[in-house]
Order: structure tokens, then sequence, then C-alpha cells
């Protein structure tokens, strides 16, 4: 049991080590081992296209550092990306954009709605004619952070709420019912 | 998606067309490149606009003259204080209202600190662009306290919102002198630091040196302004030029170049830095008693007519143009953003050059897209 104790915290390993003569049996479930590694391990698409990029690049930088959360890893290209963090307003014009780079990503994919803007249209709600009220509309998300733009220890919240999403996903049930 | 970005192709002349964004990191945002290739030569780009285009404008003329100012915020967010300033200076204007000496100099002294964060972030996104990782965190260690700064005093981190027509919309916090001048000691130490870490760098100086050369009669013809224009040799600090706020009580420097090329405008930006230390060193202390807001109206109404006024952000000239017919919002508001004018620059300054050579001088132009399409 010993290992399991050093594990503890947001990387406690799902599962039992039972300890014979020379070394160990490890017991657990796939699923839980399966999004055990991904939920620590998301590579963000670098993507933003306005004000919230900035608060995504905070969190990034220095103080905050995402990467205490495995999101580190940031892509410039979606074909290596696992999440997508839309950082900004979307308007008509980039909304096949961004429909084209969600489809380019590989399967599983994650959506975080970054900022008023991504939710509802935010500050453009009113009287415009080409923002896109709310990014639901063209991708599905999973996580929404209010806020214009969010701070980034709300960010950070948002990513550790959907590691907890990820964890408890059945990757072998949603499968079978794709096939269906 | 198709007619929209063109897939790439082979011209007749075999020029090899080549599409870079609208998501590109080093783009900076959601600007699309299309570029004209002979091997790696540059032969043409044209930049397409519009996909960050949000209609600030159209907004405006439906918000009233004290909720318009929020929209500027968003537009170039990396000098919110700034847009909100011309903003409200501009209505001031069309009133003819004096602002008290404390909000001046509030406004002055946040207007500085806004140019220093949005320089170390332009610092740290220049190594980005070129290779270097490293200044990246740097930069955003020391941009860090600045935010802090703002976060204390305005309520927010980015998209402050606090100069409203006739003053600031609050006192500063009690804190606020004491912390700006101990993050002023603490970025004038790391200057050194940054120039170890970059400026004297072989590899920074081979691909900045002597690219994107643009000569003083085009950064004149193309309405270049800013640091941008200044390394061509172009006087065109409004600051200097035109005080507005309290830059009449300040001493320094506008800083000049020669050379046009990347590098220089590169050693623009990071003694500007040292003067916006400098200016807010002569400010801090002096922050006269008073009121920090004068009287306005509740709803504001400006005269009929036409009122116009430059200031200077970390990225040009900054222009903003109100058309009023009496009412209590806007008959039509221009902005004549300075990214827009530089950004007609580049590809003048990419011809002939290689396609590496674009990435660097796109990131010293210092391009934010939301500032270009409003
Ligand atoms: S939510 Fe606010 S800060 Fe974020 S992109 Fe929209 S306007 Fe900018």
């Amino acid at each position: 049991m010993e290992i399991n104790k050093s594990m503890e915290g947001p990387l406690t390993f799902p599962g039992q080590v039972h300890e014979t003569a020379d070394g160990g049996i490890l017991v657990t479930k796939l699923d839980d081992v399966i999004n055990w590694a991904r939920s620590n391990s998301l590579w963000p698409l670098v993507f933003g296209t306005s004000c919230c990029a900035i608060e995504m690049m905070s969190t990034a930088g220095a103080k905050h550092d995402w990467s205490r959360f495995g999101f580190e890893v940031a892509r410039a290209t979606p074909r290596q990306a696992d999440l997508i963090i839309v950082a900004g307003t979307i308007v008509m014009k980039m909304a096949p954009v961004l429909k084209r780079l969600y489809d380019q990503m590989p399967e599983p994919k994650y959506v975080i709605a970054m900022g008023a803007c991504t939710i509802s249209g935010g500050p453009f709600f009113y009287n415009t004619y080409s923002v896109v009220k709310g990014v639901d509309h063209v991708i599905p998300v999973d996580v929404y952070i209010p806020g214009c733009p969010p701070r980034p220890e709300a960010l950070l919240h948002s990513m550790i709420t959907l590691q907890e999403k990820i964890k408890n996903e059945q990757y072998f049930k949603k499968k079978i019912e794709d096939v269906r | 998606m198709r007619g929209l970005i063109e897939d790439d192709y082979v011209t007749e002349e075999g020029e090899f067309v080549i599409n870079i964004g609208p998501q590109h990191p080093s783009t900076h945002g959601v600007l699309h490149l299309k570029v004209w290739l002979d091997g790696e030569t540059v032969k043409k780009v044209q930049p397409h606009l519009g996909f960050i285009h949000r209609s600030i404008e159209k907004m405006s003329e439906s918000l009233s003259y004290r909720n318009f100012i929020f929209a500027t915020s968003r537009m170039d967010y990396l000098a919110a204080h700034i847009n909100n300033e011309a903003c409200a200076l501009t209505v001031e204007k069309g009133l003819q209202l004096e602002v008290p000496d404390r909000a001046k100099y509030i406004r002055t002294i946040l207007a500085e600190l806004t140019r220093l964060q949005s320089h170390l972030l332009w610092w740290g996104c220049t190594g980005l662009d070129l290779g270097a990782v490293t200044p990246f965190f740097y930069a955003f260690r020391e941009r860090e306290f600045i935010m802090e700064i703002m976060e204390e005093t305005c309520g927010a981190r980015l998209t402050q919102n606090f100069m409203v027509p006739g003053g600031v919309m609050y006192d500063i916090h009690p804190n606020f002198q004491k912390r700006t001048k101990e993050v002023l000691t603490q970025i004038k130490s790391k200057f050194q630091e940054y120039d170890n870490i970059m400026t004297g760098n072989v590899i920074f100086e081979n691909r900045t040196k002597g690219v994107g050369l643009l000569s003083k009669e085009d950064a004149i013809s193309y309405g270049v302004t800013g640091p941008t224009a200044r390394a061509s040799g172009v006087s065109c600090d409004i600051r200097k030029l035109i005080p507005y706020s309290a830059y009449d009580q300040v001493q320094f420097d506008e800083i000049l170049g020669t050379g046009g090329d990347c590098y220089a405008r590169y050693m623009i930006r990071m003694h500007e830095m040292k003067q916006s230390v400098f200016i807010i060193e002569q400010l801090i202390d002096n922050i006269p008693e008073g009121e920090f807001q004068a009287k306005t109206k509740n709803v504001i109404k400006l005269p009929k007519g036409e009122f116009y006024q430059r200031v200077e952000t970390p990225r040009g000239e900054l222009g903003v143009f109100i058309v009023s017919d009496g009412a209590a919002s806007p008959y039509r508001i221009k902005y004549r953003s300075p990214g827009f004018s530089n950004l007609s620059a580049l590809p003048l300054m990419a011809k002939g050059g290689k396609i590496g050579d674009l990435v660097a001088i796109m990131s010293t132009i210092d391009l934010v897209i939301p500032d270009i399409d409003r």
C-alpha cells in the first residue's frame, strides 16, 4: 500500500497494489487508468482571438503556471491537441474556422469556453451584427467560465473541473453507444 | 470555409501561394496573411482582415457617452487604459470640461504603467516568435506585479474601464503609491537582465538586424506611427507633440532611431520602457490633492459637432472621432487605430525578404488584431 500513499493528491493512481513476495500486483479498472492518464496530460491548442487570450497567457506565465496541472504542452496545430480553450470573441467570419479546427482535432477532444463572449456574446450581445452569441452554436462545450476576462485562477479552476469530468467518463461504454 | 480562405496553390509564374493564419501562433491573434513565395523569398503579402471584427463602432452608436467607453478596452486590450482615456478626453473636449489635476496625474501614471506592461508582453512574445521561450516567463513575472496594482486600484486586471468623462472612476487605493514605487524598483533592476538575455544575443541580432527595412518616407506615406515609425526616424510621439493629461508636466525623451529595421524597432521599445519608468517616478510622489472627478450631468449630451482627440498608445497614434447630433448617444464614432496603418506597411517591409523574416517583422510591429479589426 505504500505506493498509493506517496501518490496522494490530484494525481492519486486509481487502483490498489497487493504486495507479494517479489513486488506487487496492481488491480484496477481500465476505464480508470485511461481517464487518469488522459486527465493529467491535456494538451491545449494555442487558440486565442482577443482579450481573453492575454489572461490565458498569464495563466501559462510565471505566477499562475498551468503546467502544475499538466497543461503546459500548448500545441500550435489542432492535430496534436486534446483541448481547445476558446479564448475570445468568435465572430461570424471566424466561426467556420473554429469549426474546422475542432473537426481536425483527434478524439477524445474537449472544449473550454473562456469568457463572457464565448458563453453568450458577452459585452457584444446587443446591437452587434457580427458576433456569434455563444460559441456553443458552433462546437460543443464542456466547461464554461464566466468573466470578462476570467481571472487566471478561474481558468485554472475550469481546467481542474474538466479533469474531474474526464475522470468520471466511461470510455468503453461511450464507444459501444457510438457503434449503435 | 471554401472561398473564405483559399487553399494553397501555384500561380502561372510558378509562385507558391500559402495562407498563414487565421489560426497561427505567430500572427498574435487571428490575422490571415496570403503570401506569394518564390522558394523562400516573399514576393507579395496580402493581409486579410475581419476575423475579429466585433462591430464596436456600430455598437457605440446605440450606447450613451458613459457606456461606449467600456467597449474600447476590448479594442486594444493591452492598452485598455489609454483607449479609455482617449474616449474620455474626446467627450471632455465636447463638453469643454476641465479635468481636476489629481485625475490628470492618476491618468498619466496608469497610462504609463499600461505602456510598461504592454511593452513587457511584447518583449516576451517577440522572444517566443523568434525561438526563445525564456523571455516570455521573465516578462510575465514582472507584468503580474503591474496587473496587481491595476487590480487593487481599478478592480480589474485587464479591461479596467477606469476612465470616465470628467476624471477617473474612483480615488486611488491607499497602497497605490507605495506599491507602484516598489514595482518600479523591481522592474528597473531587471532591465539589465532583459538586455543580457535577448538584446546582445547573436541569433537574435542576426534575425533582426537589417531585416524588414522601412524608410522614413515610406513610414510617413503609409501613416505608420508609434515605435514602428520612430525606429525609422519619424518624430510622432503625441505625448510630446500635443501633450494631453499631465504629459506637459513631465520630462522625458522621445526616442528616435535611424535604422528602420526590426532591431531598431526592438531597441526603441526597450528604451521606451525606461522612459515610462522615468515618467512615473516624476509623478508618483506629486499627485495633487483634490477631486478625482469633475462634476458631470447624469446624462451626458454633447453639443452638435465633430470632436477629435489623439493619444499615444504603445503601438502608435490612436484617434477618436465623434460626430454628435446633440443626442445622448453619438451619431457616429470612428477610431483611427494604430495597428491598422502599421499593418498596411507590412507588405512593403516583408517584400523581398525570407519567409522567416516575416515573423520577425510581424512581431516587431507589435500587432494587436482586435485593434485593427475593431
Ligand atoms: S469575454 Fe471580455 S475579455 Fe474575454 S474576449 Fe470577450 S470582451 Fe474580451
